[in-house]
């Protein structure tokens, strides 16, 4: 906290936990998360172009083999759990876990590092790690939301999604608690998935944010072990985002 | 939590990124893996083929080992019955040859007898005439009694 010598505790956490906005009300941008996450989504993205425009078939190098390994979850996940033609499924899959996971990964970077440099520059406030923007988790949840639906109406057709909506699961004579059930059913996934990987990011930033305001002595103590658990919660959790997303998919393209 | 217009730029961004991904990303490596896929397949089925090509070599090997050790065995026992053949025939050329030779050594004796006998005869009957001569110096004419030696000589 050296950049923050003079502030409060609760200063600090404030001052980390502000965003980096320009705009008016509703028609504010926060800067930090949409640079961070478009800088790192086409890094990622591009490197793995780079890699599949080269891909050879014949013996891989560790680059491609590494993208490969990746590839072949992802394409595996969907193979077992969507039936039917995959589209674009798989590839929005693959999207999905490689940008939220590399997003994640900024929370691993000490607190203070990307503030620091970037404060030196005569930037104000910097919140490093995208993920812990609803903004984005939104974002990422409603697209799928509406793909949800764009897959609902191609499988079923608009009748047959009525049809589903009010009959199912208690029969035609319960059609109004039908459709409210299943309203609160779709209303739920873009919820949950959003608010899951905010959540989750939101408190590993906070518990990162808490340890740095130990004395320095002591802040590898929590700080190492919270870090390493924290490798498995951005990999947890752009993988869970990754596969409810496939499920969701799989269950619009599926007739109950 | 603030919702703001991020949101709507976030999902610009998320489009793009999936776009990207659709375009430049999946199609390029599953092309790759499934070409990879195929020649893993064929390098096994070549192999496979190979296997049963090593087999089949093998048995038509030990065919024709069999093969060439019977026909040696043959070679042999004809060239045995050959060179028994070739003795026998050099036997029999030898034993005529030996009688050929035999019956001229014969042949040959019995024309030197006959000759050492001519001779012997011609010279007993000059003997005899000579010794006649001197006893019948006187008495005996030789052109008077010429018959009676041609007579006497044809006799000896």
């Amino acid at each position: 906290m050296s950049e923050s010598a003079g502030l409060t505790s609760s200063e600090y956490i404030h001052h980390h936990l502000t965003n980096l906005q320009v705009g008016q009300g509703f028609w504010t941008f926060n800067l930090d998360t949409l640079i961070t996450s478009a800088l790192l989504g086409f890094l990622i993205l591009g490197l793995f172009a780079f890699v599949a425009r080269k891909a050879t078939s014949g013996v891989p190098g560790k680059l491609q083999s590494a993208i490969e390994i990746i590839f072949e979850m992802v394409q595996g996940q969907v193979k077992d759990v969507f039936h039917g033609d995959p589209g674009m499924v798989a590839p929005l899959a693959l999207t999905i876990f490689v940008w939220v996971f590399i997003l994640n990964a900024v929370d691993l970077l000490p607190v203070d590092l990307v503030p620091h440099v970037l404060g030196m520059a005569g930037v104000g406030h910097w919140r490093a790690v995208p993920t812990a923007d609803p903004n984005l988790t939104f974002a990422m949840s409603l697209t799928v939301f509406i793909l949800i639906y764009a897959y609902t109406f191609k499988a079923k057709g608009v009748g047959g999604f009525l049809k589903e909506a009010l009959t199912a699961p208690f029969g035609a004579k319960m059609a109004p608690f039908n459709l409210i059930f299943r309203l609160i059913e779709d209303l739920a996934k873009p919820i949950s998935l959003a608010l899951r990987l905010f959540g989750n990011m939101y408190a590993g930033e906070m518990v990162f944010i808490l340890i740095a305001l130990l004395p320095p002595y002591l802040q590898w103590l929590l700080g190492a072990p919270w870090a390493i658990f924290h490798i498995l919660i951005i990999t947890l959790q752009a993988f869970i985002f990754m596969i409810l997303t496939i499920i969701y998919l799989s269950m619009a393209n599926e007739s109950h | 939590m603030n919702i703001n217009a991020t949101l709507l730029g976030q999902a610009i961004t998320f489009a793009i990124l999936i776009w990207v991904t659709m375009k430049f990303i999946w199609p390029p490596i599953t092309v790759a893996l499934e070409e990879r896929a195929k020649k893993i397949a064929d390098g096994l089925a070549a192999a496979e083929r190979a296997k049963s090509d090593l087999a089949n070599a093998e048995t038509k090997s030990q065919e024709a080992l069999k093969e060439a050790k019977a026909k040696a065995a043959e070679i042999i026992s004809m060239s045995e019955k050959r060179r028994n053949e070739i003795i026998e025939e050099a036997k029999n050329e030898a034993r005529l040859e030996a009688d050929r030779v035999l019956a001229q050594a014969k042949a040959e004796v019995a024309q030197e007898i006959n000759k050492a006998k001519e001779v012997l005869r011609a010279q007993v009957a000059d003997l005899a005439m000579a010794g006649a001569e001197k006893i019948l110096r006187r008495e005996i004419n030789p052109s008077a009694h010429a018959e009676l030696l041609t007579s006497i000589r044809a006799e000896l």
